[in-house]
């Protein structure tokens, strides 16, 4: 399988807090946007986030992005692994 | 003594999985088997964490072969980790991730050359009575249970499973799974059943929609895909068109009729849902689109016992108590109700609620604490826990630090809610109903309130400037836009994703005015919304929160 590089589009803060916000509403987290930490981990420690609510934000961002994920690695952890990354990987893919 | 073959495979030349290079023969994988089987350490025990499919049936193979037990925890939390390294001291962990975090000696899955077929073939024949594999559920005491699977309760499971399914022996169809095969479900119905059953299965384990076409369309038909109610509906959501598949398959959770409805029609093929447990292996299916009635497989028997229904026959080799709620309806056939109150289910992980107090109430700091399982909505969507806690002096971080060591995190708090004390009875017990409005009356103080903000219209407002000359009048827009602004901070969402259903102007509001903007959550994603002054009403309408497009 081709190993999908790191995106060379780098998202700005606007679209950070948009994704945030995205998150917090699909997710029903219980957390403002301005309290995420873009460079937190959102798997683990630092969201908790877990597969199943990556699945559940990978279809609300493919639909207002128009896009579609695609894992990055066996495990997928890259995309996932903060706020900045799954910005900079919409910012790279959107098509709207 | 009784033996049975590895695979049901026949020829050198079949094909037993497909990789991103290309189809494996039988000659090439028992070769690489053999590779792997003599770098293996001399431990007796193994968890095998390979995250493609193919390396983990290579190192399953291998582990039979040397005569090792593969274990199968429900997850690889440290603290887990180290209850495995209690049971099996000589356990070493096989993996493909050179970022692999387990505690444990660790054999990196190697690189392999074999060019296939110097070696004399011969296809492995295994004792009955082997112990293959030893999967855990968690108990109620938090320490996980053991049950040992033989090769003859392994293999007789998943034959019953292909005839269930209708999956011919030895024809060429390939199975591509969204399961890992460190999970029962996947274990048997993914690597095991195609070895069993002749068939080929795919070494993805694909994740988001995009990934599952993408793995379907890299593998030649007759496909059948064998995944979850999570996945399924992922993959139903994102639009995304299908190759051809030949059979879908469901477990982990009942799936709702909506799903199976619209998978069977954008397949056009059937659908099945298969039901087992770690502790039985898959003992039922049904197709949820013609009958709600479970089928039991061919050898398979239920029976009721001490209030329990007990499952056993077949692959069943010691009768074992069922964990849900069943009404047996006919011979052969049943239906199930949910599981038993003590179990909770989440997305195919099974947890006891006693266990996961216990845990809870033993992290230090943590005076009492109990979890909650609310009543699950709708099938589509994952019900999550709740739990409330008394620990002074503790934060909500430090408590999920100190749960992730035990548990899974799709058993993880949400909400996690600190409170002063439970709500128990005089004799010490909680019941759910006080637990339930407990965890209602906190969650919903937190947000979707219904509230009253005070806004001053501002005289210098900028807006009044030509608006009118003389007559300053705050234009609608600019009212809305306010009101828009308040219901959006309440309700948590951007104001992208409302929409305005409808709104009335019916007075001016003017400099320095004192407006007050009330706002009411209705049922289907509406805010009902009034802005007055005083007495006065100045507008009213409501807004439509919807999803973004």
């Amino acid at each position: 399988m081709n190993n999908i590089q790191k995106p060379v589009v780098s998202s700005n803060s606007e679209l950070q807090l948009e994704v945030a916000v995205l998150m917090i509403e699909c997710l029903n987290l219980e957390i403002t946007a301005d309290q995420i930490d873009p460079d937190a981990p959102l798997y683990g420690e630092g969201l908790g986030l877990d597969s199943i609510d990556v699945l559940e934000v990978a279809l609300v961002v493919s639909k207002r992005y128009g896009m579609q994920l695609r894992a990055d690695s066996a495990d997928n952890q890259y995309t996932f692994s903060s706020l900045r990354s799954l910005a900079d990987y919409i910012a790279a893919q959107r098509t709207r | 003594m009784a033996f049975l073959p590895l695979v049901a495979h026949v020829s050198p030349d079949s094909i037993v999985a497909w990789r991103a290079d290309g189809p494996v023969t039988l000659r090439r994988f028992l070769a690489e088997v053999r590779c792997l089987a003599a770098l293996f350490p001399a431990g007796n025990h193994l968890l095998n964490l390979c995250a493609d499919r193919y390396r983990f049936s290579v190192g399953l193979a291998a582990a039979i072969l040397t005569g090792k037990v593969s274990l199968l925890p429900s997850t690889h939390t440290p603290g887990v980790v180290r209850q495995i390294r209690e049971f099996a001291p000589d356990v070493f962990c096989l993996t493909d991730n050179d970022a692999c975090p387990v505690d444990l000696p660790r054999l990196r899955y190697p690189a392999m050359d074999v060019e296939g077929g110097a070696d004399v073939f011969e296809i492995p024949q295994i004792d009955a009575r082997q112990r293959i594999a030893v999967v855990f559920t968690s108990g109620s005491t938090g320490s996980p249970q053991p049950h040992a699977k033989t090769w003859a309760g392994l293999v007789g499971s998943v034959r019953a499973e292909a005839s269930g399914l209708g999956l011919l022996p030895n024809a060429p169809c390939v199975i591509v799974g969204t399961v890992p095969p460190q999970h029962m479900y996947g274990f048997e119905s993914t690597v095991l059943m195609s070895w069993s059953n002749g068939n080929t299965f795919c070494h993805a384990q694909p994740f988001y929609p995009a990934d599952i076409c993408q793995a379907l369309a890299a593998v030649p038909a007759p496909r059948v895909l064998v995944s979850s109610p999570a996945h399924l509906r992922a993959l139903l959501d994102s639009g995304l068109a299908l190759p051809e598949i030949s059979l879908v398959v469901s477990a982990t959770a009942p799936l709702s009729m909506r799903i199976a409805k619209e998978m069977e029609t954008l397949c056009n093929a059937p659908l099945m849902e298969i039901y087992g447990s770690t502790e039985t292996g898959l003992i039922a299916t049904r197709r949820p689109t013609q009958s709600a009635e479970w089928q039991l497989l061919p050898e398979i028997r239920l029976a009721v016992k001490n209030d329990a229904v007990h499952a056993c026959g077949g692959h069943v080799e010691t009768s074992t108590a069922l964990n849900d709620v069943i009404e047996l309806v006919a011979e052969g056939k049943f239906l199930l109700h949910g599981r038993i109150a003590d179990l909770v289910n989440i997305a195919g992980k099974r947890h006891s609620l006693a266990s996961l107090n216990h845990l809870l109430n033993t992290i230090p700091g943590v005076l009492d604490g109990a979890f909650f399982m609310p009543d699950e909505g709708s099938h589509d969507q994952i019900t999550r826990l709740a739990a409330c806690v008394v620990a002074p002096g503790m934060t909500a971080p430090q408590l999920l630090t100190a749960l992730r060591e035990h548990i899974d995190p799709v058993f993880l708090p949400r909400p996690l809610l600190f409170v002063d004390a439970l709500p128990r009875n005089g004799t010490g017990k909680l019941p759910r109903e006080a637990l339930q409005a407990l965890v209602q009356t906190r969650s919903a103080g937190k947000n979707r309130t219904n509230g009253v903000t005070r806004w001053m219209v501002p005289a210098d407002h900028p807006a009044f400037a030509g608006h009118f000359p003389g007559t300053p009048i705050l234009p609608g827009v600019v009212l809305l836009d306010m009101a828009l602004q308040v219901l959006s901070d309440a309700a948590g969402i951007g104001l992208e994703s409302c929409e305005i259903g409808s709104v009335k102007f019916l007075s001016p509001a003017k400099p320095g005015d004192t407006l007050e903007i009330r706002h009411e959550f209705q049922t289907g994603g509406i805010i009902r919304f009034d802005i007055a002054d005083g007495a006065r009403k100045i507008a009213g309408g409501n807004i439509v929160l919807r999803p973004p497009a």
